[in-house]
């Protein structure tokens, strides 16, 4: 048995990114900062469930899904969700 | 232990998981991971976390992820580790499984495990029924919840899983809260400190299951805190100490019905099972603290 053929039989999957899609088409609300509010805490990036936000605090659209949770944890309620148009 | 810990940069789960938008299991375990670092295996019986690893043959979980059935991750988690132990490396071996895995049908395996002192982590994300098939009541739905098979609100009470694994001793157990990742990175890292079988039960609100908006997630996990619904603890060696976000609850709680309110799975909850709740939350409180004290 090759080794290609073995990893077919194994069922082993590989680690990429986009493992499910862009999941950034789910969105319905995006997530729009106001860097005028914004104090950089962090807090938006923490609570994250997607790892979305980096260190910059930009959210990567291709994939944030939109739940809005760092606009609810704000405390500079920096962050407004948006209706996507279609 | 109070200051805030480093947490690493680095991210284990790549973008992006299959999970439901504000989920915050895979929030949690974001922390978990980035606590157990790259030298890392999970074991997951099925759960949301088996499904929220994208299509075959890719999966956006960036360790080894062992998938096995519900009644076998501790079984699994096991031989793995006593193999690993054996090979002299030191991977960390984290069964990683939800409630039903846990309270219900992965629990002899687990007991089982705990008994023979395999050194691992068992970490049980609690979203209180079982999620991914559509919320059906498990062990760990609370009084009161509406879930698919209980329509009317469950008539029994959420299984104390602590106790049970209480009652084995082992060297480490906590509880933890998806709302405070700070507290849960502290704590599995210190539960990979030990050697033996350890125990993390964490809370895990689920947007579609307890039925309120996606972006509640976290808020919720704090007001299940901060009404005594949810304890944060940890026992070392059988001493307890209580957490400071419990402590402020329950020095201060707020009102059971400010947690229970904006979950439609507690719509129309009879008054009567409030009441109970609640003195099940004040029995469980006293004991905690009488404990505390003790130890």
């Amino acid at each position: 048995m090759t080794p290609d053929t073995k990893r077919e039989r194994l069922a082993l999957s590989r680690p990429v990114v986009g493992a499910a899609g862009k999941t950034g088409t789910w969105r319905v609300f995006r997530p729009v900062v106001d860097k005028e509010k914004c104090n950089e805490c962090g807090l938006c990036a923490t609570y994250c469930p997607d790892a979305a936000i980096d260190d910059d605090l930009i959210v990567d659209l291709g994939f944030c899904k939109g739940c809005g949770i760092c606009a609810n944890e704000c405390p500079k309620k920096a962050i407004s969700m948006v209706r996507e148009e279609k | 232990m109070d200051t805030i810990p480093e947490i690493p940069k680095e991210e284990y789960i790549l973008k992006c998981t299959s999970a439901c938008a504000g989920c915050s299991d895979s929030l949690a375990l974001r922390y978990v991971l980035k606590a157990a670092g790259p030298d890392t295996v999970l074991v997951v019986p099925a759960c949301c976390t088996s499904v929220i690893q994208g299509i075959y043959p890719n999966t956006a979980f960036n360790v080894p992820v062992y998938n096995i059935a519900f009644a076998s991750a501790a079984a699994c988690a096991s031989g793995m580790s006593n193999a690993f132990r054996a090979a002299g490396k030191k991977t960390n071996v984290i069964a990683y499984a939800g409630d039903g895995g846990t309270l219900d049908i992965g629990i002899q395996a687990m007991s089982g495990a705990f008994e023979r002192g395999t050194d691992f982590l068992y970490i049980c994300y609690d979203n209180e029924a079982y999620g991914n098939t559509g919320m059906q009541r498990s062990g760990g739905t609370p009084l009161g919840a509406r879930t698919t098979t209980t329509p009317t609100g469950k008539t029994d009470n959420k299984k104390d899983i602590d106790a049970i694994i209480a009652a084995h001793d082992p060297p480490y157990q906590a509880t933890a809260c998806a709302a405070y990742p700070q507290d849960l990175f502290k704590k599995v890292a210190k539960a990979l400190t030990f050697r033996g079988p350890t125990f993390i039960h964490i809370l895990a609100p689920c947007p579609p299951g307890w039925r309120y908006s996606t972006e509640k997630s976290v808020e919720m996990g704090k007001l299940a805190v901060k009404s005594g619904m949810w304890v944060l603890y940890e026992r070392e060696y059988g001493k307890l100490t209580i957490g400071a976000q419990s402590k402020a609850a329950i020095k201060k709680p707020i009102p059971l019905e400010d947690y229970l309110a904006p979950q439609g799975r507690f719509k129309g909850i009879d008054p009567k099972t409030v009441e109970i709740l609640k003195q099940r939350i004040a029995k469980n409180l006293a004991k905690l603290t009488a404990e505390e004290a003790a130890s």
